[in-house]
């Protein structure tokens, strides 16, 4: 019974896992990366609002602003990832669910992530 | 699941009143948080109306009054009376604190006291610290070297090198701030809190230590140390007014600073 054993067998757990450090720098890093690529967005929405289709995607298709929109994309939805991660890890106890939410999740992330980026290579290259 | 209801058994019912003496002027009411392991009753709030004229200036008096005059199945912790020893940490106010050092004018309205949040109850006011203590023994809270002490002399440390771990050897270990941590509430089993982590950098900030990455390679988890997502309760209620995120800050930077990055 777990009445018997001792409160350190508890705490010690399974020990450090030496992580951790990765996942938080990365977060901080792309958080910052964002802030400029945000700013950038909302510059782009500006020029660009009320514009007719053919003019926005001729905008698009330059190499400057593609490289742009597929760099906010990775960093948005890495960074978005990393975020929904720490969520779960503090809030879902249930483990099967857990796990099941990490996949979605990165499943999710990489899936949305890869066709907003293939969608705006498409733009660009004029296909 | 993170739990924002409390479970059936520890839903909090009305109590029992105990009135002023008679002849009481200068009054107030102490809502005082009761379980008992014994009846299989729920917890409930008694509440105890005090005569200030007749009672000390601290919340902590106010308890021991009640205790010794009015109610003698009061139980809580208490020891030093003076800040020093950690022992009568409670939910005061709605923020933790010590009871000894919590003035009752500085609380507006009824004075209400519960045990410190999330933690097992033993009894009435006193939770279950089993956990919190063997964490701290988890991270070995006692110098590591491997060259042997001077034989004639302590180890000697410049004015500069002890201020060093100013702010941090203040900590009396009260569980106030870990208590109030809701990053502990969720994950507290597997978490550290403020208090272990501000413990284990006392040591990391100590120039005598010799165990620094030993230390480093123990707190390096994603659940042990970052877990902190500086929500800051932990400074805001330290009633020694230290500050345990700085300390959790720091030893973010120094697992940085050991990496190529």
């Amino acid at each position: 019974m777990s009445q018997y054993r001792n409160p350190l067998h508890r705490a010690h757990h399974y020990g450090a896992a030496g992580s951790g450090v990765e996942h938080w720098w990365s977060q901080r890093v792309s958080a910052i990366v964002l802030i400029p690529l945000v700013i950038w967005l909302v510059w782009a929405f500006s020029i660009l609002a009320g514009s007719d289709y053919s003019t926005a995607s001729n905008w698009l298709a330059k190499p400057w602003n593609a490289g742009m929109a597929i760099l906010f994309i990775a960093a948005a939805f890495y960074h978005g990832r990393l975020g929904l991660q720490v969520v779960v890890e503090d809030y879902v106890h249930h483990r099967p669910t857990a796990l099941a939410l990490q996949l979605l999740i990165l499943i999710s992330a990489l899936a949305a992530g890869l066709t907003a980026i293939l969608a705006i290579l498409m733009v660009a290259f004029g296909v | 699941m993170a739990e924002f209801r409390l479970p059936k058994n520890s839903r909090i019912k009305k109590g029992k009143t105990f009135p002023a003496p008679d002849g009481a002027e200068r009054t107030k009411n102490f809502r005082i948080y009761r379980w008992s392991p014994d009846d299989g009753e729920n917890p409930r709030i008694d509440q105890y109306t005090i005569d200030l004229d007749q009672c000390g200036p601290m919340v902590l008096d106010a308890i021991i009054k009640i205790k010794n005059e009015i109610d003698p199945t009061l139980t809580f912790r208490r020891s030093c009376r003076e800040g020093i020893c950690g022992s009568c940490a409670f939910n005061i106010d709605g923020t933790n604190t010590l009871a000894c050092t919590k003035g009752i004018d500085e609380i507006k309205g009824d004075v209400k006291i519960y045990p410190l949040p999330h933690m097992p109850v033993i009894k009435d006011l006193v939770p279950d610290l089993t956990h919190f203590y063997a964490q701290y023994a988890s991270i070995r809270p006692w110098i590591r070297t491997q060259s042997p002490a001077p034989p004639d002399k302590e180890r000697l440390q410049s004015r500069e090198d002890r201020e060093k771990i100013d702010g941090l050897y203040e900590c009396i270990l009260c569980a106030c701030c870990s208590t109030s941590c809701p990053s502990y509430w969720w994950n507290g089993d597997r978490y550290l809190g403020p208090a272990i982590l501000l413990q284990a950098y006392r040591w990391l900030a100590d120039t005598r230590d010799e165990a620094a990455g030993e230390r480093l390679d123990e707190l390096e988890d994603p659940f042990k140390l970052y877990r902190c997502h500086t929500i800051m309760n932990c400074a805001k209620t330290c009633p020694k007014g230290l500050n345990p995120a700085k300390a959790i800050g720091e030893i973010k930077k120094m697992m940085l600073e050991r990496r190529s990055i």
